[in-house]
């Protein structure tokens, strides 16, 4: 039996860093917001102490803060042909489950994307021609600009006090800097981060190899800071524990450093945790939602009307939820018709291992502590010769020396395991520097999500299901940007060097990034596009959708700055366009 | 597909139908204790084993004692305690995959796919040492894995490595895998988890454990940090604890 609660104005779906920041750019509006998360509540204190977060065991190897697969999991496939199977544990990507979402648990590594990444087809089209972009790849436009969101990634960046030097302001290249960076109103709000020994290494050479190599911007403060909310952040201690653990230093930017003090004392806010929702409500013609069902902490069914829902979940989950609930068309690979599912992306990652002889402390690090060029990323460089769309990153990070997962890395020809491994382990774990490529995917015709028919979560729902592969255009790619990663190794003059190529079938199995993306895309067409320019469902207008299930492809950078600046947009466009005129934004 | 858990159970080592974890139960409601919300993990009281039987302490020390050896270097698996880690690790959430989604059906997915078996950690790691053993007695004059000289236990575990038939242990490529990633996770975790014994694997390789502040030691480049290893639960925290060695 369903108990109906009274309406509320606004539901978010997830507490995460999307919801933390419409949660307080609504309620501070005066709108009566009400954010429902699956998971459970999380402080810095007394969870996140750093007495006890900085075990490896537990947090990185165990996955204590992410979500448990026995609740709710997805099943994969590489292609369309093959029966899809259970992700029975986590492996290729750890989704959060609990307050503050994923943005407890990240490096902080916070980039936007390039002006030319959010008109990807028109811009390659016209510097390549049509023919150029490849059979199958489902690319477009993302319908707002960099121009539009610049204001938003600033927002974004003094928010959460991103440690970083820029390379471009108001159009004139910074010394020092990624200068190939669309240009910003102003600098980082936090200088650079001190440098490890890696990254000034990685920076020596990378001089050497002609590259104008630079320091990542980091959601890990430099200094002290104070953001425009008035909620204060300490100083990093480099303690090497930011990816899979939470920050009990107040030093990494997440909702609970930097939103959460001020949103809940606002009474026009109000959560609830171990809240699962599994159906958004919509009205008979699928034109309205009417709010949201949801399975509390008792295993009790409830029902929550609301006047505007929000999807606010991880980036799979919103799609699950709008199939689930039967808001717009699920996407028909054979046809080609639909969206709900279309363009499912995620990122193609490889490393250049340097086995070289100078001792690097690596555990002396943080999340975001990093060094990188960007010669080769989007479009950057002329992609003409060499026949492939997209690019990426190329970095040295000094996230930690953990030693389970971290560090573990060891020259050619090593034996897995025995005496010889042992050695090899004692005499690189300070040694050995990593080499990261972090290169973009795009979407593609056969790439895609929808309801799985064999498999059910708990509470008897059909699972997600995950039909997803690298392409060659992918392939090729990563196989580019490691052998320029393989250049800046070879300045470091090492013992020797091991580069991973990223070859093959995409698996589920080895940890690659959290960088899922596609399924809900934006765009300016509801024909392929789940949601407009502001985020809203073309097809029941009082939903939207945030987070990275909106990337109608992924680029070549960590998704979040572009998160969190698309939730500052469709913030905007909630209180200043939709508010005093609720219906469609955008005419389809 | 199809292969239900209890076939699979009786098929792996002929069990009859007595599972050795407890069955399936379904995911407990979302408002009970959350484990992962403990302020601090229990410390292993390392006395006894909980799970692993006398047969099975014995082949995992062996087999770690293979995969990590004591030398010149330090010590090998076994004496930094990753028998005891396995244990205690089995005998938990892991070895009973309370995280894990188990439904059925179980398919035979392709390497991409990932972990497919309906064996929990635990009930693999029974149904395969009892496999080895029973082909090692066969195969090696009577003799368990543990009583082989090195070079057999070398070999026969490349050959579960490799995923050689002539193994007819159950699934002896996954058990590897796990033995050997959960082999690396005793060395190498806080030693709060009854592995890395005196801080045996961070010595080696030079870690000083989780540690506060390197504010002034991170532009010390090239300067080797010095201090020696502390843990969560600090240095001599074992002598503080009734009942710990």
């Amino acid at each position: 039996m369903t108990t109906r609660l009274p309406e509320v104005e606004v539901v978010l779906v997830g507490f995460g860093w999307t919801a933390a920041i419409m949660g307080h750019e609504l309620a501070s509006a005066g709108l009566k917001v009400l954010a429902l998360e699956r998971g459970p509540w999380r402080e810095t204190v007394p969870q996140f102490a750093t007495t006890h977060v900085q075990d490896e065991l537990r947090y990185a190897v165990r996955h204590a803060l992410f979500e448990k697969p026995a609740r709710e999991t997805l099943t994969f496939r590489n292609s369309p042909d093959q029966a899809a199977l259970p992700m029975r544990h986590l492996g290729s990507f750890f989704p959060a489950a609990g307050v503050g979402g994923a943005g407890v648990h990240w490096n902080g590594q916070t980039w936007r994307f390039l002006p030319t990444d959010f008109r990807i087809r028109t811009h390659t089209e016209q510097r390549y021609g049509k023919r150029f972009i490849p059979e199958g790849m489902t690319i477009q436009d993302w319908g707002v600009t960099y121009d539009d969101l610049e204001p938003c990634y600033d927002r974004f960046e003094y928010l959460c006090g991103i440690s970083g030097q820029a390379g471009n302001v108001q159009g004139t290249v910074q010394p020092g800097g990624n200068p190939f960076e669309g240009p910003r109103a102003r600098g980082y709000p936090l200088p650079p981060l001190a440098r490890s020994f890696g990254t000034v290494k990685f920076d020596a050479a990378a001089r050497e190899a002609g590259f104008r190599p630079f320091p990542c911007p980091a959601a890990n403060t430099s200094q002290a800071y104070r953001n425009p909310l008035g909620v204060q952040m300490g100083v990093c201690t480099f303690c090497g524990y930011c990816e899979w653990f939470a920050c009990g230093n107040y030093s990494k930017s997440s909702p609970q450093t930097t939103i959460l003090p001020v949103l809940l004392q606002n009474p026009n806010f109000s959560y609830r945790t171990e809240c699962d929702v599994t159906r958004v409500l919509v009205d008979k013609a699928a034109k309205r939602a009417t709010g949201v069902v949801y399975v509390d902490g008792q295993g009790r069914e409830i029902e929550q009307p609301a006047q505007l829902v929000i999807l606010c979940a991880f980036a799979q989950h919103n799609v699950h939820l709008m199939l689930l609930s039967g808001i717009g068309t699920p996407y028909d690979p054979q046809a080609g018709t639909g969206v709900i599912g279309r363009n499912y992306a995620y990122q193609i990652t490889s490393s250049v291992d340097v086995f070289q002889d100078d001792i690097t402390n690596p555990y002396m690090g943080a999340g975001a502590l990093g060094q990188a060029i960007d010669e080769f990323n989007g479009d950057n460089f002329d992609h003409g010769p060499e026949g492939f769309v997209g690019g990426g990153y190329i970095a040295l990070w000094t996230t930690g020396g953990r030693p389970i997962l971290q560090q573990a890395d060891v020259p050619e020809g090593t034996p897995k395991w025995g005496a010889e491994w042992k050695r090899a382990r004692a005499e690189n774990y300070q040694r050995v520097l990593k080499i990261a490529t972090h290169g973009s995917v795009m979407s593609y015709r056969d790439a895609y999500l929808d309801l799985d028919p064999t498999y059910r979560d708990v509470y008897g729902n059909p699972l997600l299901r995950m039909t997803f592969d690298f392409h060659d255009n992918e392939h090729r790619m990563s196989r580019f940007l490691t052998d320029k990663a393989a250049l800046i190794a070879h300045e470091m003059r090492p013992r020797s060097i091991k580069k991973n190529y990223r070859d093959g079938h995409y698996s589920i199995v080895p940890y690659q990034t959290t960088h899922n993306t596609g399924g809900a895309a934006m765009g300016d067409d509801p024909k392929t596009s789940a949601v407009n320019r502001y985020l809203q469902s073309w097809d029941v207008p009082n939903v939207f959708v945030l987070g990275s299930s909106v990337f109608p492809q992924n680029a070549g950078y960590n998704p979040t700055g572009t998160v969190g600046a698309l939730a500052f947009w469709a913030a905007d466009a909630i209180k200043q366009r939709y508010r005093p005129n609720p219906g469609p934004l955008v005419e389809a | 597909m199809g292969l239900n858990r209890r076939a699979w159970l009786r098929r792996a080592a002929g069990w009859g139908c007595a599972p050795l974890v407890a069955a399936c139960s379904p995911p407990r409601p979302l408002g009970n204790p959350d484990p992962d919300a403990a302020p601090i993990a229990r410390p292993v009281v390392d006395i006894g084993y909980r799970f692993l039987r006398p047969a099975e302490v014995a082949f995992v020390d062996a087999a770690v004692s293979r995969l990590i050896p004591a030398d010149e270097l330090g010590p090998g698996a076994a004496e930094a305690g990753v028998t005891v880690f396995i244990d205690r690790q089995l005998d938990g959430a892991y070895g009973k995959a309370v995280d894990w989604y188990m439904q059925a059906p179980f398919g035979h997915g392709s390497e991409q796919q990932g972990y497919q078996l309906p064996a929990r950690p635990a009930e693999l790691y029974r149904a395969a040492i009892r496999g080895i053993d029973d082909h090692c007695r066969g195969t090696f004059g009577n003799r368990v894995f543990a009583r082989l000289d090195a070079h057999e236990q070398d070999a026969l575990l490349h050959a579960l490595e490799d995923g050689d038939s002539d193994v007819p242990a159950a699934h002896g490529k996954s058990f590897f895998k796990m033995l050997w990633q959960n082999t690396q996770e005793g060395y190498f975790a806080d030693p709060m988890y009854g592995g890395n014994r005196g801080f045996a694997g961070w010595r080696l390789v030079g870690f000083p454990g989780p540690r506060y502040n390197y504010v002034a030691e991170i532009r010390q480049w090239g300067q080797p940090y010095g201090e020696p290893p502390v843990g969560v639960l600090g240095r001599d925290w074992r002598r503080r604890q009734p009942g710990m060695t």
